[in-house]
């Protein structure tokens, strides 16, 4: 499976972020976006999902993807700034909605919780979480539901220092498992073969 | 896929109905105004018999818009309007789905309401059965029609009044013939059966645009 952009362009309101970016990322690989705050890193990862669209350029899905299923947006799970999360609903509840939404199950729950690290706070309301908890939750949802193009904007955001060795633990897993991952961020990740593209300014080699 | 249409339905069910969820709210509203209502107009029991009908159905019609202007904008605000984009159910199969929710927790409650509440204006028993019907065949209508204002105002801040701006003069007809066909049935002097056949149909024909109109804005409003 392998991702492909073609001169990907993003104009916000009179401003020209980014014009003639373009992707090709190969299945087991990650794209590292990078770039100073306000460089259009948050805006690319919106325009990948589907939910914004680019001013100019193209954007597809290549092989193994049947031909009704072109559509990356229904193939991908986009982690945005927000963790999606409904406060009086418990942890579970939370995650057992996503994972009936999203569809193609893949890891229950349960499964899921632990390997983020909440496997005790299953009944707890979300209103009730810390900011990192929350975005371990958001991170579960990864896990529920089987994509295989992983939209990530500044993942490891609120996470302490366990819940990143954890994060670059199930991203890792995700591209051995031949899945790819575009990820915004400003600090190193430590999550397998990568790929920088940096916004704002030349790209780096 | 239905499998995510009843995880929405659920979803936006218990959140109406816990703490701080509103779905009391509307029924709440529709007691206070016809409570009010017979001590504004005083103590004159047949004028209350005549305009008895056409006060529940204001009632009801504000009762069942309240909540709406939230509706897809507390979703839009905690990012979960965007991952609903991202599924394999069609927009529309989503927005109806947050719109019978919606209608189980505002809308039902105003059908079983009005007959207690239709005593208090000294309704005939006929004319409780056809306002009781009109509300149920009516007040889906209005959610219908209601969701195209509420995905308008996920897109702008402060939507609330867009919701009765937008969706107010479309549910017009939906009161004219709803209060028409229980005042025929509270007189005899019409027939009940040709307005309440024109509200059916404009019931089934909200229930269609409603929410393929509230998927077309939030496609349109997305940015």
């Amino acid at each position: 499976m392998r991702l492909v952009a073609e001169g990907l362009s993003c104009v916000r309101g009179v401003r020209h972020l980014f014009s003639g970016v373009d992707v090709r990322l190969e299945s087991g690989r990650a794209l590292l976006v990078t770039g100073a705050n306000g460089a259009g890193k948050s805006s690319l990862l919106r325009i990948l999902a589907g939910l914004a669209e680019p001013a100019a350029g193209t954007l597809r899905l290549e092989g193994d993807v049947p031909a009704d299923e072109a559509l990356p947006a229904e193939r991908t799970h986009y982690l945005g700034h927000l963790d999606a999360l409904k406060a009086p609903l418990s942890v579970a509840e939370n995650l057992e909605f996503w994972r009936a939404v999203l569809g193609r199950p893949a890891r229950s729950v349960e499964a899921a919780l632990a390997e983020v690290g909440l496997a005790g706070l299953a009944r707890l309301p979300a209103a009730l979480l810390s900011a990192g908890q929350k975005r371990r939750l958001a991170l579960a949802r990864l896990l529920v539901a089987d994509r295989p193009l992983w939209l990530l904007d500044e993942p490891t955001a609120a996470l302490d220092t366990q819940g990143q060795a954890r994060f670059a633990a199930i991203a890792g897993a995700h591209l051995a498992a031949g899945g790819l991952i575009v990820a915004a961020t400003h600090v190193p990740l430590d999550i397998g073969p990568c790929d920088e593209l940096r916004l704002g300014g030349r790209p780096a080699s | 896929m239905r499998a995510a249409f009843l995880a929405l339905l659920r979803r936006d069910l218990a959140l109406a109905l816990r703490a701080g969820g509103g779905a009391g709210l509307g029924a709440v509203f529709f007691l206070a105004v016809v409570v009010v209502t017979p001590f504004a107009i005083g103590p004159d029991l047949v004028l209350l018999a005549r305009i008895g009908p056409a006060i529940l159905w204001i009632g009801a019609l504000l009762a069942a818009l309240i909540g709406l202007d939230r509706l897809f904008a507390v979703d839009g605000e905690d990012g979960s309007l965007d991952l609903l984009f991202m599924v394999e159910m069609p927009l529309e199969l989503t927005a109806a789905a947050k719109g019978l929710a919606h209608w189980l927790a505002t809308g039902l409650p105003l059908v079983l309401a009005a007959p207690v509440l239709a005593l208090l204006l000294n309704l005939p028993p006929a004319a409780i059965g056809a306002v009781t019907l009109t509300l149920l065949v009516g007040t889906p209508a209005i959610t219908g029609l209601g969701l195209i204002g509420a995905a308008f105002a996920a897109a702008f801040r402060r939507g609330g009044l867009l919701v009765a701006v937008v969706v107010l003069p479309l549910t017009i007809p939906v009161l004219i013939f709803a209060v028409a066909a229980t005042s025929a049935a509270a007189s005899g002097e019409a027939p009940f059966g040709t307005p309440f056949r024109v509200l059916l149909g404009l019931s089934l024909a909200a229930l269609v645009l409603g929410p393929v109109g509230a998927a077309a804005a939030l496609r349109a409003t997305r940015e």
